[in-house]
């Protein structure tokens, strides 16, 4: 499966230049930018592993794709995103979320239904790594 | 007010409504006073001062003669008060009439009861040609009084999981006849192309081709297909629209056992309908659409009824998520300026009085959740840096006919809407002037992309540019 999660993941993969325009959108509405990560593309998986704290008081992206990289360096095959948080009474909630970085072989996800009364289908989403070598991992 | 006048406002018989109380120039309009400002058009000869206090008697406590048990009441502090009457610019016969009202007139979170006052007998009062409720300011005590939407905007971005850009959707097309297999199969492909939505239309109830229970379970097929394909949080506008609320509660408890994360109402279940589902879509978690199937009827025309500006309060009080507001670039009746005031209404939460978008009253709405405005009707791809530029990232921007009638396909359709939408966030991000550049921005995109490709070459140039029949009259300095 390819991911798609975020703002631009239907866009080609953002350049380490465009990633840092994005950033400083997002600095100069004075949104604090984090960095997640995870190996689970689970729609409903909210809480990624934040890659340090929230990086509060900054004016330029330099300092933010220092981190991605580091970030991207210590788990090249997971999913890393970036995120901008906007204070403000009345949002107080995340205003950006865009991914840089996908694993090489990203897993699948399985749709499974599980058979109810008058036709109704329970529905679930699992998800189901790959081997190293690309094929399914067995059930 | 002395003896003579004391004794002349109670003598039985005809008495004028400006002699009765009805119209009061020096009156100051309290903080807690629910105010509404009315275009009227008297019949010739007929008084505009005595034409506007009549609506304020009628609106409120009076009838046609003097009655006694009026002195039986604190009868001024249940009279509407007209407190301001101007002409309309360039309307010769036309006036604004500002109507103030106390609070204790209405039985708190009942729009039913609000508009039972205030629009009830008196838009059918003869000595009016027309009467049109232009707007209304809802003092923050009464706000209170409704909890709004059940979830809201932040809340809905929370749940699907999706920041930063506005939500994409399509209605299913054609609107009528699909068997219910046909129909999800349109929901699969539209949702796995790279739309956040898709959407029953508003006529689609449960009729002899395809029966609601056989499109909610056909339907949650689709949903939850594209989802597991794509990794994203996937929903569909599943119409509970029925005929008595028992029925829309069923079908209400269905989707949500499904795993829908909306269901959607029309307008015409009417205000009481609407706050039910509102409290039942807090207390189930699903987030609830409103299509505004037939409030063209009263909003339209200048001179009648109610406009749309007024009806979103009310919706924002009632409580719905996501409320169509128009696109103006589209298919359907929208000025810009206008439309504009209603985004406004809907989303922000203290909303400056603006003649110039046709808000007449400052609205603090005291933290209320804001609702999704939904752009909807002859809306394509080529246009979406417009759409970006006049609604922001808060918005429904839904894409029927431009997703389903693509030459490639329904999927591909989508995806030519949802990389549009992306490249155009993206360039607006990067400080690129989207309206200027948006064309290019978009051409750029396409040579990546061929259904956008497709798509532009198919629709890049249609446009719908009429006049609108609903602009705002400006009157400066109207606030008060």
């Amino acid at each position: 499966m390819y991911l798609r999660h975020g703002a631009f993941s239907y866009l080609p993969p953002l350049t380490d230049d465009e990633i840092a325009a994005q950033v400083r959108y997002a600095l100069l509405r004075g949104w604090p930018v984090s960095i997640e990560h995870t190996d689970d593309p689970h729609p409903r998986n909210i809480y990624w592993n934040m890659w340090g704290l929230p990086l509060f008081d900054l004016d330029e992206p330099d300092g933010v794709l220092n981190e991605i990289n580091a970030c991207r360096s210590t788990f090249p095959d997971d999913y890393v995103r970036v995120l901008a948080y906007d204070a403000r009474l009345g949002r107080q909630t995340t205003a950006m979320q865009f991914l840089v970085q996908r694993p090489a072989d990203e897993a699948d996800l399985v749709l499974t239904r599980t058979e109810g009364a008058d036709r109704r289908q329970g529905y679930g989403v699992t998800v189901r790594r790959r081997r190293g070598d690309g094929e399914p991992d067995g059930g | 007010m002395t003896a003579e006048n004391t004794k002349d406002r109670w003598d039985p018989g005809v008495q004028s409504y400006a002699g009765m109380g009805y119209y009061a120039p020096d009156y100051e309009p309290k903080d807690t006073d629910v105010l509404a400002v009315f275009r009227l058009t008297p019949q010739d000869g007929v008084d505009p001062i005595e034409a506007s206090a009549a609506v304020a008697g009628e609106s409120s406590t009076a009838t046609w003669t003097v009655v006694w048990t009026d002195r039986l009441t604190a009868n001024s502090h249940y009279q509407a008060k007209c407190y301001r009457v101007d002409e309309v610019p360039g309307r010769p016969g036309e006036y604004f009439a500002y109507v103030a009202y106390d609070i204790d007139l209405f039985e708190e979170a009942s729009i039913a009861n609000l508009t039972s006052s205030i629009i009830g007998n008196v838009f059918g009062f003869k000595p009016l040609k027309a009467l049109r409720l232009e707007d209304m300011r809802i003092p923050v005590a009464y706000v209170k009084t409704f909890q709004g939407p059940p979830h809201g905007i932040v809340m809905e971005r929370e749940f699907l999981n999706k920041y930063g850009r506005p939500l994409l959707g399509a209605t299913i097309k054609p609107k009528l006849g699909l068997s219910a297999r046909n129909y999800g199969r349109v929901i699969y492909e539209a949702n796995r192309g790279g739309l956040d939505f898709t959407k029953d239309d508003e006529n689609i109830n449960s009729q002899p081709f395809m029966r609601w229970r056989d499109r909610f379970l056909f339907g949650m097929e689709g949903v939850n297909k594209a989802m597991a394909e794509t990794g994203e949080v996937k929903g569909h506008y599943l119409n509970v629209t029925a005929a008595t609320m028992e029925e829309m509660y069923e079908r209400a408890e269905l989707a949500r056992d499904l795993g829908s994360v909306v269901v959607m109402v029309d307008l015409t279940i009417g205000y009481t309908a609407m706050q039910s589902m509102s409290h039942w879509a807090r207390r189930n978690g699903v987030l609830l659409h409103l299509h505004r199937a037939g409030h063209s009827t009263f909003t339209r025309q200048k001179t009648h009824g109610v406009s749309f500006r007024v009806l979103a309060k009310w919706c924002r009080l009632i409580g719905v998520d996501h409320l169509h507001a128009g696109t103006v670039v589209g298919k359907l009746e929208g000025d810009p300026a206008t439309t504009r005031g209603y985004y406004d209404t809907l989303r922000d939460d203290h909303v400056p009085a603006n003649p110039a978008n046709g808000i007449f009253f400052d609205q603090d709405w005291a933290s209320m959740p804001g609702v999704l405005p939904v752009a909807s009707g002859g809306i394509h791809a080529g246009q979406m840096h417009q759409l970006l530029d006049l609604f922001g990232d808060d918005v429904v921007l839904q894409f029927g006919g431009g997703t389903i009638g693509h030459p490639l396909g329904i999927a591909a359709g989508a995806e030519s809407n949802r990389v549009a939408l992306e490249a155009v966030v993206k360039a607006r991000n990067e400080g690129r002037d989207v309206l200027r550049e948006g064309a290019d921005i978009l051409r750029s995109a396409a040579a990546t992309c061929r259904p956008l490709e497709v798509a532009l070459s198919t629709w890049g140039d249609v446009t719908f540019d009429y006049t609108s029949t609903d602009a705002p009259d400006a009157v400066p300095t109207a606030s008060r």
